[in-house]
């Protein structure tokens, strides 16, 4: 390891279809004042800027450069970052590399989309390549039509578990404020009548089958921002800094037939990485709560699987279990995930967010009961890509 | 300019116009052939990569895996398995065309015969008893072709 | 601050020129291989890999994507900045010394001939302001150029000198797209693209790639080739609206050039240097940038022209390749500028060698005018 670094401060702004109210580069800026005053700074300490976002959800080129008078980066050092779904995830640990470099001793770490600006799905689509896969690429719903077939396909798993994964999202959305998706009428209602509802449901519309409306993540405008500081500046700024104790990526694939569909290696090969670094052997026990990027409700089985919190074709009976609600061994998005807001460019940024506020035991009525030393983010996006961050309590040795 | 219906006052939007941002995509030599053999003999072509000998369609430069440059290119099948489908049953802009497409309709990732990867295109079928994980599919071909991926119309389910 | 060690030991680069055939990921598989040659390592040397690429040059979402096999993503960590190459070489160099890799691949590419500059770089101006006003990257130049002209009493035959130099130097680089043997009166005659700017003040709209591989010291042993270390690197940028800014006055410039001369222990830059590239999207602009970068008192750019200094054989040769002026691949141009630094300290420049030369700076730019300005100073 470089130099150490961790997190000292976290903001948001609440997730919604439209912010209307504000332009992008306000929306940032809400975003950095919510996360200097939750770490007591002011712009001036902060020392370097990185943002990211996708451009064409807002048709707006050179981001980093249109949004420094939002971000706070006049006469500082300002980059962007952008690897499509992973964005937040890159920025977060762009921001990391800043700090351990020994470049940098605070570093202001930014993601934001507006997606109300602009037609999500189109925009989706041209991330795939312009002669083979865009014309018959519906968006990021086809792609993950597919996949979720081939794991019902592989496994015997049903629509019942995938509605499974939804009703944990949207009951821990619940005991977020800054959750775009909040369905009042799921509160404090039972798990297995919630999915019996959503199954039978016939305003619940199939888009892709399997996937059905409740599988699906929102269009969210929302912007998010961490501050990362190096040892020695982090221990001042906050009472419990949020260490880094591993980083990795894989961003293998250029087109989506290149993948496996059996599993999805990326995150496999991304969280063994972070797990041999950290020396975590037993993911599940050593691991005490999860912001995992998962874009829709199957993905909630079949990446469990991935990451090794469980055996091939064994999500479901995690689920069921309950060992990923916030009473479980292992919390899985208490914030209410990617299913509940999805402001893409900001999505990384706030799993990573999540996971840190669980570890500094700031996430008020999202904090999970337990003690919490181990806490883990990833990115999803690209072309399978994956993103992964191991926060800790401790310093990593 | 979008004005808010509750309180015509305010002004909420502008539209970027009838944005338009034309490109002109570069196809590779291997991308170039393929398309042409489409265009002229209804085959397809993927190209093989020189140390592991996977089978690469659509073709590209470089596999990933060996960090090869891949050049030769040999002849795949018509037929193949699909190895991911779905219905699409919502409607969206095609960004190409600005046209939605209706639906529903069969979307799948297929490997040909003699080809390591999958390709993706449009299926005739939307009936998700034959539209399976494994489902054996032939490329229909159509009458008119251009030099682009659509000269496939669709693939059809056979057996 | 003092840096920690990293230099670069290997760089490569395509021809650069207009409508080439290749796609990008041809084009980052040929960059990306000379580096890796250069370096005399292979892909299984390198730890991590950043590209540098942009949706709106490459007319597709996320476009990194399309380069990930050609940039040797497979099975390692890799990450993409938007924006211009040597913001890219910055974040390589972060990530080699951040104790996670010892080596690192940075590679660039853009294909300018696909979209249209114009509507590309009027992308970058504000939707709700400026947009609608047709605002692009050679008229907000040309509003620059004039500002620059007034606060300092330069003339356009003093841009024009900076063409007739740069193009001249152009003809010497194998890589350059446009080198040639002009006259100050064939740029003043050539056509006008926007008041004060002619055509031949203005850079061509390149294709091309370029890569550079990047070690700290534990990972030198892996490469055979003579390492440019390093010594100084720093960023900054301007506010975002032309409006708030005096754009005669290339502040964010002097702050990054100030902060790496600091760390390279550089008191004097145009005693110190041997050799300057500086990212010359205009002729003008490297008037403005003399003085940012401290090589000329304010408004003494042109004057420091003048006096020869910059001209090959002068005392800071600045852009012997032939700069942006010679060869514009957007994206890919600030990388190229490292890489001809690089190459002037090893002594392995070719004909556009300025000898004997041990120091040399490099400079990239983002954002409209020279927004953001990043400085890097290498030794052999
Ligand atoms: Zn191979």
């Amino acid at each position: 390891m470089g130099r150490r670094a961790a997190i000292v401060g976290f903001g948001q702004t609440k997730g919604s279809s439209s912010r209307r109210d504000v332009t992008g580069v306000e929306l940032i800026n809400e975003a950095v004042r919510a996360a200097l005053a939750d770490a007591g700074l002011g712009i001036g300490d902060i020392d370097a800027v990185v943002i990211g976002n996708m451009d064409h959800f807002e048709g707006v080129n050179y981001v980093d450069m249109w949004s420094v008078e939002g971000s706070g980066g006049v006469m500082k050092p300002v980059f962007k970052v952008t690897t499509g779904g992973t964005t937040g995830t890159s920025v977060a640990i762009s921001a990391y590399y800043h700090v351990a470099s020994g470049m940098f001793d605070r570093v202001l770490a930014i993601g934001w989309e507006k997606n109300s600006e602009s037609d999500t799905t189109g925009a989706i689509i041209t991330a795939y390549d312009p002669f083979w896969e865009r014309p018959n690429m519906a968006g990021a719903i086809g792609g993950l039509a597919v996949d979720a077939s081939r794991y019902m396909h592989d496994y015997g798993a049903t629509e019942r578990d995938g509605a499974r994964v939804t009703v944990r999202e949207r009951l821990h959305a619940l005991n977020n404020p800054f959750a775009h998706l909040q369905q009042e009428w799921m509160r404090g209602k039972d798990a297995v009548f919630l999915v019996d509802a959503l199954v039978a449901s016939k305003e619940n519309k199939v888009l892709a089958y399997p996937l059905r409306m409740s599988d699906m993540c929102p269009r969210t405008d929302a912007a998010a921002a961490l501050i990362f500081a190096a040892e020695g500046t982090a221990e001042k700024i906050a009472p419990i800094p949020a260490w880094v104790l591993a980083v990795a990526n894989r961003h293998n694939f250029v087109y989506y037939g290149d993948l496996d569909w059996s599993r999805n290696e990326t995150l496999e090969a991304a969280a063994k990485k972070v797990f041999a670094t950290a020396g975590i052997r037993e993911p599940l026990k050593e691991v005490d709560v999860c912001e995992l990027y998962l874009p829709y409700s199957y993905a909630g089985l079949a990446w469990m699987e991935s990451i090794g919190f469980c055996g091939p074709g064994q999500g479901p009976q995690l689920l069921w279990d309950g060992v990923t609600d916030m009473d479980g061994e292992l919390p899985v998005n208490p914030s209410g995930g990617v299913m509940s807001s999805n402001p893409i460019g900001a999505t990384g940024i706030i799993r990573v967010g999540e996971a840190a506020i669980q570890i500094m035991r700031k996430a008020g009525t999202r904090q999970v009961g337990k003690d919490v030393n181990v806490a883990m983010a990833t990115g999803f996006g690209g072309c399978y890509w994956a993103d992964v961050m191991l926060l800790g309590r401790k310093k990593p040795v | 300019m979008t004005k808010d219906k509750k309180n015509p006052n305010e002004l909420l939007y502008i539209t970027s116009g009838e944005m338009y941002q034309p490109y002109r995509y570069t196809l590779s030599s291997l991308s170039g052939r393929f398309l042409t053999e489409i265009k002229e003999k209804k085959k397809f072509l993927g190209v093989k990569c020189p140390e592991c000998g996977r089978v690469y369609v659509p073709p590209r430069a470089v596999c990933g895996r060996c960090y090869a440059r891949m050049n030769e290119m040999v002849q795949v099948s018509d037929e193949g398995e699909v190895v991911a489908c779905a219905i699409v049953e919502f409607g969206f802009v095609d960004p190409s065309t600005g046209i939605e497409r209706p639906v529903p309709y069969g979307t799948a990732f297929i490997r040909l015969d003699g080809a390591d990867t999958a390709l993706s295109h449009f299926l005739d079928c939307v009936d998700r008893e034959k539209l399976k994980v494994g489902a054996r599919v032939r490329a229909v071909f159509e009458e008119e072709r251009t030099g682009s991926i659509m000269d496939i119309k669709h693939f059809e389910v056979i057996d | 601050m003092k840096m920690e060690e990293v230099a670069v030991v290997g760089a490569g680069q395509t021809v650069f020129g207009f409508d080439r055939k290749e796609t990008f990921e041809e084009l980052v598989f040929e960059a990306a291989t000379a580096a890796l040659s250069d370096a005399g390592g292979s892909i299984g040397d390198i730890d991590n890999i950043v590209t540098v690429s942009n949706d709106f040059w490459d007319g597709r979402t996320i476009s990194s994507m399309s380069v990930m096999s050609a940039a040797g993503s497979w099975n390692k960590d890799i990450s993409t900045v938007e924006g211009d190459g040597m913001f890219g070489a910055v974040y390589g160099m972060m990530r080699t010394l951040s104790g996670s890799f010892d080596a690192t691949l940075v590679v660039a590419h853009v294909k300018g001939s696909e979209g249209r500059m114009n509507l590309i770089t009027n992308g970058m101006f504000d939707p709700i302001y400026q947009r609608p006003l047709g605002i692009d990257a050679t008229i907000s130049a040309a509003l620059q150029a004039r500002c620059y002209m007034e606060r300092t009493g330069a003339g356009e035959e003093d841009f024009a000198r900076v063409s007739v130099k740069n193009h001249g130097n152009g003809l010497r680089n194998p890589h350059a797209h446009l080198g040639m043997e002009i006259t100050i009166d064939d740029v003043m005659r050539s056509r006008k693209i926007s008041d004060p700017l002619k055509l031949y003040d203005c850079s061509p709209v390149s294709d091309g790639a370029a890569a550079i591989v990047l070690s700290n010291r534990r990972g030198l042993k892996r490469f055979r080739q003579k390492p440019a270390w390093i010594r100084g690197a720093a960023y900054c940028s301007d506010s975002y609206t032309l409006g708030y800014r005096d754009l005669a006055d290339p502040r964010a410039l002097r702050a990054a050039a100030q902060k790496a001369y600091r760390m390279a222990g550089i008191a004097n830059p145009l005693k110190e240097l041997d050799a300057a590239e500086v990212y010359d999207a205009y002729s003008y602009m490297e008037l403005m940038w003399y003085e940012g970068l401290g090589l000329a008192a304010e408004g003494k750019g042109a004057e420091l022209l003048r006096s020869g200094a910059t001209e090959t054989g002068g005392e800071l040769p600045v852009n012997p390749s032939g700069g942006t002026l010679s060869a514009h691949p957007v994206l890919v141009a600030g990388l190229v500028r490292l890489i001809e630094a690089v190459l002037q300290v090893r002594g392995d420049a070719g004909r556009r060698q300025v000898p004997g030369a041990k120091r040399a700076l490099a400079h990239g730019i983002n954002g409209p005018c020279g927004q953001c300005h990043a400085v890097m100073i290498v030794e052999a």
